[in-house]
């Protein structure tokens, strides 16, 4: 309602800083698709890339378009950010544990 | 030509026979019927501009109701349908190839299309109003939740009478979902309209989450929030970590199906039960999505039906927290027999047991807020109660399935079909009755009627009982989950009968619910005080049903249970006398989600029937609406003081 309850919904200018990160997310992705689709390096190679570019993808969608680092009252995305590595945690490191019994059963 | 009708009639499925032809015609009825009523009584306009544009929370939870209760009679049929198939050894009712169909429907709709809308609904309806603020952080955001939940479930429905519906289960499992052993649209409409309405329940998720994180009212601490909120708050986490899980497991599966990718197939790499693993890290969680809100329902009523405050509310907070977190360490224990081993197997089963205890927790609190109090057996209460012994059984069986050594004897038994039923019926279920009950008035102004309300209750718990309680011996007998018929000398045949005669029960339970509501429009007590129940929280501080904007000054609060405190203290929900109205800042209705969300369903009908036209058209409408979302700099209006001054003056609040 008042301006002040809109610290950050103010217009800039152009938003240069969307614009960036939308170009720098497609970059991402399409290298990503070069790699497996492309190349013609060892699997291991390509899937430990892409995982970094994955993260790349990550930092950008938070600094970008998901205003990480403000805030005007307290912090809430820190906690939920804490949350979430532990749910990452848990789907990534539980199901190389789970699925481990294929490699013995094979 | 003649190509033509045998692809239309395959394609319409008027070689199913005669179930289908009945579905048809009871489709095309209802609909002229409502187009007709629509008509005749100059309704459109109404339509449009009351509901289908609307971004007011309260009239979304009313609509997401209406949803539930429509989807609880489809997924309540289709219940119907297979136990009259059993009821019986040797029955050829249905045939196989519909037995499995509509076993699928029955559980996919009852997940996600019936208990999901159901507490979303609840979530609407009483959240805002809980924690005194307007409406949710974003009222445009919800309205495109709700309608892509809508045309989801149209979708998902539609394949009941056009292409075949979904066969795999309501889990989906690969390799027999590949399109190498389920070829055809069936398994493509599950998992289309499973992603759609998924983006619905994420971006509802982070709706409420943003809405109790930053738009509670002043006083309005975390430790001061009503237990409801709470556990929508909790269970809003738990949306937006799990569904994204299995938006991923449905985009592969897809891929799978309509370009030939090999993620979850047998041959070319794939690995089929990694997509069952996925699917439970969403699976478990939701199970706890839907049963939270249920336990928050239950804190309420007991809480205001035994005219004390909660007993143990930081406990009640914690376990709700607790429960939250385990949730998401347990997933494993849905496939245990797929035999990851002794460790992994060892783990989930403790972590799966570890979840009694804060649950033990909490039913502790309800029998000790009952301790002691006036307790009043309204309807709503009288499902409260029920709850406890019924979801006792079911959590109990949970336990007893949480043993990996013992798991392998009644994995995917009757046993698990009766515990999961016991739980989510117990729970869910009971817990959407009693929030039916309890927030019926603030919805729309007239109380449901008591008696019927007691018939309701009573028919369908016994029921309920008679339907599932004789599956746990079944199960033990040997009796294996969908199995569409049976041979006579199991001794199945009179426990299944019995069972079958209980679900019928169900039934008339809820057509008594029905006629109940029914009744109740024309003839029920109208609500005049806003608080029927001598409510303790701040829903019950306004009218029923709240006006459009819910509070004419935002109520400070000073302690847990702001509106019995108020009342203690003879204060007005409006604060101290004189204090002037300010014009109220709220959203513009827009027909936009609706639109969206249509273009969403051309999308999904698209990637069902590979049409990949249609879905192009889908797609850049729903871009094209999208874009011109975020050129609409006009979105919103002031309510002028004088029409609060009327409305308020109305309610004898000045």
């Amino acid at each position: 309602m008042e301006a002040k309850e809109h610290k950050f919904h103010r217009e800039e200018g152009f938003p240069w800083k969307h614009i960036l990160g939308l170009f720098l997310s497609l970059l991402l992705t399409a290298i990503a698709f070069w790699l497996a689709l492309a190349t013609h390096q060892p699997p291991a190679l390509v899937i430990t890339i892409i995982v970094i570019l994955g993260v790349g993808q990550l930092l950008v969608q938070l600094y970008m378009f998901m205003h990480f680092t403000e805030s005007d009252d307290r912090a809430w995305q820190v906690p939920a950010l804490y949350f979430g590595l532990f749910i990452v945690f848990c789907v990534v490191g539980g199901s190389i544990w789970i699925m481990t019994f294929k490699s013995i059963v094979a | 030509m003649h190509g033509v009708v045998n692809w239309a009639v395959h394609f319409f499925m008027l070689d199913e026979g005669p179930l289908i032809w009945l579905s048809d015609f009871l489709i095309i009825c209802a609909s002229l019927g409502i187009l007709a009523v629509l008509t005749k009584f100059r309704l459109w306009k109404w339509l449009w501009d009351e509901w289908l544009t609307t971004v007011d929370h309260k009239k979304i939870g009313i609509m997401y109701m209406i949803a539930a209760i429509l989807m609880l009679f489809r997924g309540g049929t289709d219940g119907l349908l297979m136990r009259a198939q059993l009821a019986w050894p040797n029955m050829h009712f249905l045939n196989a190839d519909h037995y499995d169909q509509i076993f699928t429907t029955h559980g996919t709709i009852m997940i996600l299309f019936m208990a999901m809308p159901a507490i979303i609904g609840f979530f609407n309806v009483a959240v805002p109003l809980q924690i005194g603020c307007r409406d949710v952080a974003f009222p445009y955001l919800n309205a495109i939740s709700f309608w892509l939940f809508f045309f989801a479930a149209l979708l998902f429905n539609l394949s009941f009478v056009v292409g075949g519906s979904p066969d795999g289960g309501w889990t989906s499992y690969p390799p027999y979902v590949e399109n190498q052993f389920d070829p055809g649209p069936g398994e493509n409409y599950y998992l289309v309209a499973l992603s759609i309405t998924g983006i619905g329940t994420i971006a509802t998720g982070i709706n409420f989450l943003v809405t109790i994180l930053r738009m509670r009212a002043p006083g309005m601490t975390f430790m001061r929030l009503p237990m409801f909120t709470w556990s929508v708050f909790v269970t809003s986490v738990i949306i937006l970590f799990a569904f994204p899980v299995l938006a991923v497991a449905l985009a592969l599966l897809l891929i799978d199906r309509d370009f030939g990718s090999h993620f979850f197939t047998v041959d070319g790499g794939g690995a089929p039960m990694q997509y069952v693993n996925l699917f439970w890290f969403w699976g478990h969680p939701e199970v706890y999505i839907v049963i939270l809100p249920a336990f928050g329902i239950f804190s309420e009523v007991i809480s205001t039906f035994s005219h004390k405050r909660i007993f143990g509310y930081s406990a009640m907070v914690v376990s709700m927290v607790a429960i939250a977190i385990l949730s998401f360490i347990t997933w494993v224990h849905h496939f245990f027999t797929m035999g990851a081993g002794p460790g992994v197997n060892s783990f989930f089963g403790v972590s799966t047991m570890a979840i009694a205890i804060p649950t033990g927790v909490k039913v502790f609190n309800w029998l000790f807020t009952m301790h002691k109090g006036r307790i009043e057996f309204k309807t709503a209460m009288l499902w409260a109660i029920g709850f406890i012994p019924n979801f006792l059984i079911g959590g109990l069986t949970g336990v007893m399935l949480a043993v990996p050594p013992a798991d392998y004897q009644y994995h995917n038994s009757y046993f698990l079909i009766a515990h999961f039923h016991y739980v989510l019926i117990g729970g869910t279920v009971f817990g959407v009755f009693a929030g039916l009950y309890y927030w019926w008035p603030k919805m729309f102004g007239v109380l449901l009627n008591e008696k019927l309300g007691r018939w309701h209750f009573w028919t369908f718990m016994i029921g309920f009982n008679v339907c599932f309680f004789p599956q746990f011996f079944l199960g033990f007998m040997g009796m294996t989950r969908r199995m569409y018929t049976y041979p006579a000398g199991y001794g199945w045949g009179v426990v299944n009968l019995i069972s079958t005669i209980g679900a019928f029960l169900m039934g008339v339970g809820f057509i008594i619910l029905v006629y109940n509501i029914l009744w109740s429009a024309r003839y029920g007590e109208r609500d005049v005080t806003g608080d029927p129940w001598d409510g303790r929280t701040l829903e019950w501080a306004t009218t029923s049903p709240a006006p459009h904007y819910n509070f004419a000054i935002i109520p400070t609060v000073k302690g847990r249970d702001a509106w019995w405190l108020m009342k203690q203290n003879g204060e007005s929900i409006n604060g101290p006398k004189g204090v002037p109205f300010r014009p109220i800042h709220m959203p513009n209705n827009s027909g936009r989600p609706f639109i969206m969300s249509l273009f969403f369903f051309i999308l999904g009908a698209g990637f069902v029937f590979q049409w990949w036209i249609l879905a192009i058209i889908g797609f850049v409408g729903v871009l094209v609406c999208m874009a011109q979302r975020s050129f609409e700099y006009d979105d919103s209006h002031y309510i002028p003081v004088e029409e609060i001054e009327k409305t308020e003056a109305a309610a004898g609040r000045l």
